[in-house]
């Protein structure tokens, strides 16, 4: 433990990292302030939509946090961390369907609606235990976890690398949308889960439930991002780096290369499965669309754009990214993926560190 | 080992019969016997059967497609021969193990290009190559101890690099890389060190320096060097063996094989 702690010390020397949990900080002390005791006439009340609006930013970048993690420090191209983002985010909206309870249109209180609409008379086993909300945030982390452990496993075995391994991975993605339309499934096919009334018992419509839903959405990005710092900081990271710049120096030292490479896979599978729960709450939805392989593509693109391998990057990039998509959406939507597909093209060719190099280079 | 063993190995010999005779050969290090590999039909190594010996400083010298690297991709598990054996310290079967655990069993290797980890600092790449626990929990609450710093600041002045220390490997010179690599092996602690190429794109004086070094390791380590350039091996070389066609063409001193007709012939063409 000291050495992932002093090891945290020495990185946490680095101006950007303070700035970012400033910022975070700042955010966790004021959104609450300015949404809550501000009174709603006046001009520095911040409203709920926005709240939510930022709190979906912030869980952008927590997935983009953990596509950073095997992208940028281990060069594991992954084109499907949509797909842990998304089971995460189902786990949770399994347990919000739950809470339900009778308050659905048909007013079953057995079943969801879209069961009893299938005419289905019993819950699907794999729905068992999820009116249990420390059960459902196990699945938040087993889930994504178990997916990414068995994948991995098979993948860094078999030595599948570079180009290949990010095929597979939008073919994971991809499968899983197909599966996941499915109405016989169990979980709401074309429409997924939506309808949500409350968490915890909190209504979620309530600017209270909204506010304390963005906090701990702060809290928990923070918290990963200070201990993703300590982890890419300890002998781990750096063996990891070392794989990504030579696999087979690393492995001819007598490191297990498949190991660390599943770690840091299942590591990133984990958080980008918190971030899909803290991401549904926000939204109040999770349907089959947020396994589509453009939107793990969008990830990576938020990371080159960031700049890859900081960790801050990856936060700055998502936010960034994510707000000129709903700018550019709200003004001019038919120019939008042309904007993406822009930055990505500037971005690689004139800035490979990202924007966060841009800002290294001019500090130092 | 002394002959005072050898009731241990008798017995040893019993339960494996089949590594009586390399069980004999109590110098060998590195015992290769019919070794073959074909790759698409044509045979990189033919029934190679090489021996080295403990503390022997080796070099292996052949023209282009001779089988020399091949030969280090079979010892160091890269790649998986089509027929034949390797042993390693009389008994360790290297064809039942995988790379890592062939390098943690005390076999080094360099490559013949440079391959370090060009975005850490030159002091971390000889810190993970440092033999030392590579699990993955471990690494991730190690610690650098004193004594283990002091390995490296000791390493860093072997190789001549002290003054780049803190600086990413990508920044260094190639021949720098080269030596970045072999002080990599020496934290390792290998008994056996295989050299691909070590002076390839290296200065008059670097190569020197480089003789030097795999000389004064000799002994202590086996060391089985493999290059191109005559001058050098003749600096270094006690033993040379001469592969052609992936197999044994000649072996003896330097004289020896450079006066040997079959060798003239492949060298310089019939």
């Amino acid at each position: 433990m000291k050495g992932l702690l002093s090891s945290f010390r020495t990185r946490f020397a680095r101006p950007l990292d303070a700035a970012v949990v400033g910022s975070l900080l700042a955010l966790l002390v004021a959104v609450p302030i300015l949404n809550l005791a501000v009174p709603e006439g006046s001009a520095l009340h911040l409203d709920t939509f926005t709240v939510t609006l930022l709190g979906k930013y912030l869980c952008y970048a927590m997935l983009a946090v953990a596509v950073d993690l095997v992208w940028g420090y281990c060069g594991i191209l992954s084109l499907g961390h949509g797909a842990f983002f998304a089971l995460g985010g189902y786990a949770m909206g399994m347990y919000l369907m739950r809470q339900i309870g009778d308050r659905g249109v048909y007013g079953n209180p057995l079943l969801p609606d879209f069961m009893v609409f299938l005419d289905w008379d019993a819950l699907p086993w794999y729905w068992w235990g999820f009116s249990s909300f420390p059960f459902a945030m196990a699945m938040v982390v087993v889930v994504p976890g178990l997916l990414a452990l068995v994948f991995g496993w098979f993948a860094f075995r078999a030595r599948v690398n570079g180009v290949y391994l990010s095929i597979i991975t939008q073919a994971l993605t991809y499968a899983l949308l197909l599966a996941f339309f499915r109405n016989e499934m169990g979980f709401g096919g074309n429409n997924g889960l939506t309808d949500f009334k409350e968490l915890l018992g909190f209504d979620l419509q309530s600017d209270t439930t909204r506010v304390a839903l963005f906090c701990t959405t702060v809290a928990i990005l923070l918290a990963s991002y200070v201990a993703c710092l300590a982890v890419v900081a300890s002998r781990f990271g750096r063996v990891v780096v070392a794989i990504r710049d030579a696999e087979d120096r690393a492995r001819f030292l007598g490191y297990r290369v498949e190991h660390f490479k599943l770690w840091i896979f299942v590591a990133s599978a984990v958080l980008a499965g918190i971030a899909g729960a803290l991401y549904v709450p926000q939204v109040g939805i999770i349907n089959p669309g947020e396994f589509a392989p453009l939107g793990s593509i969008e990830v990576v693109i938020w990371v080159a754009i960031g700049g890859r391998g900081t960790i801050f990057g990856a936060i700055v990039g998502a936010v960034l990214v994510s707000f000129a998509k709903t700018w550019f959406t709200g003004l001019f939507p038919e120019v939008w993926l042309f904007v993406l597909g822009g930055l990505f093209v500037l971005g690689t060719l004139f800035l490979p560190n990202g924007v966060v190099g841009l800002l290294g280079r001019r500090a130092r | 080992m002394s002959k005072g063993e050898s009731g241990t190995d008798r017995v040893r010999a019993a339960a494996f019969p089949e590594r009586e005779r390399w069980d004999l050969l109590h110098g060998a290090i590195l015992y290769l016997d019919g070794v073959t590999v074909r790759f698409d039909g044509f045979r990189a190594l033919d029934d190679l059967s090489l021996s080295i010996d403990r503390g022997e400083l080796r070099c292996i010298i052949g023209p282009n497609g001779a089988g020399k690297t091949t030969m280090m991709d079979v010892v160091t598990g890269r790649t998986r021969p089509d027929a034949g054996q390797v042993f390693f310290d009389r008994d360790v079967d290297l064809l039942a193990l995988r790379e890592p655990d062939i390098a943690l069993a005390g076999i080094g290797r360099k490559f013949q290009k440079p391959t370090v980890f060009e975005h850490l600092p030159v002091f971390e790449n000889l810190e993970l190559a440092m033999k030392k626990s590579r699990g993955v929990w471990s690494s991730l609450v190690a610690r650098l101890s004193g004594e283990e710093r002091d390995r490296i600041e000791a390493t860093l002045e072997t190789i001549g690099l002290r003054e780049s220390s803190a600086g990413k490997a990508g920044a260094l010179s190639h021949g720098q890389k080269q030596w970045l690599e072999i002080g990599m092996l020496l934290m390792q602690e290998p008994q056996l060190l295989l050299v691909d190429e070590p002076v390839a794109g290296m200065t008059h004086q670097e190569t020197e320096r480089t003789a030097e070094l795999l000389v004064s390791l000799a002994g202590t380590h086996s060391v089985v060097v493999v290059e191109h350039d005559m001058e050098f091996v003749r600096s270094i070389a006690r033993r040379v063996t001469v592969l052609h066609e992936g197999r044994v063409l000649a072996e003896g001193s330097m004289d020896d094989v450079q006066n040997d007709p079959r060798v003239i012939e492949v060298y310089l063409g019939a």
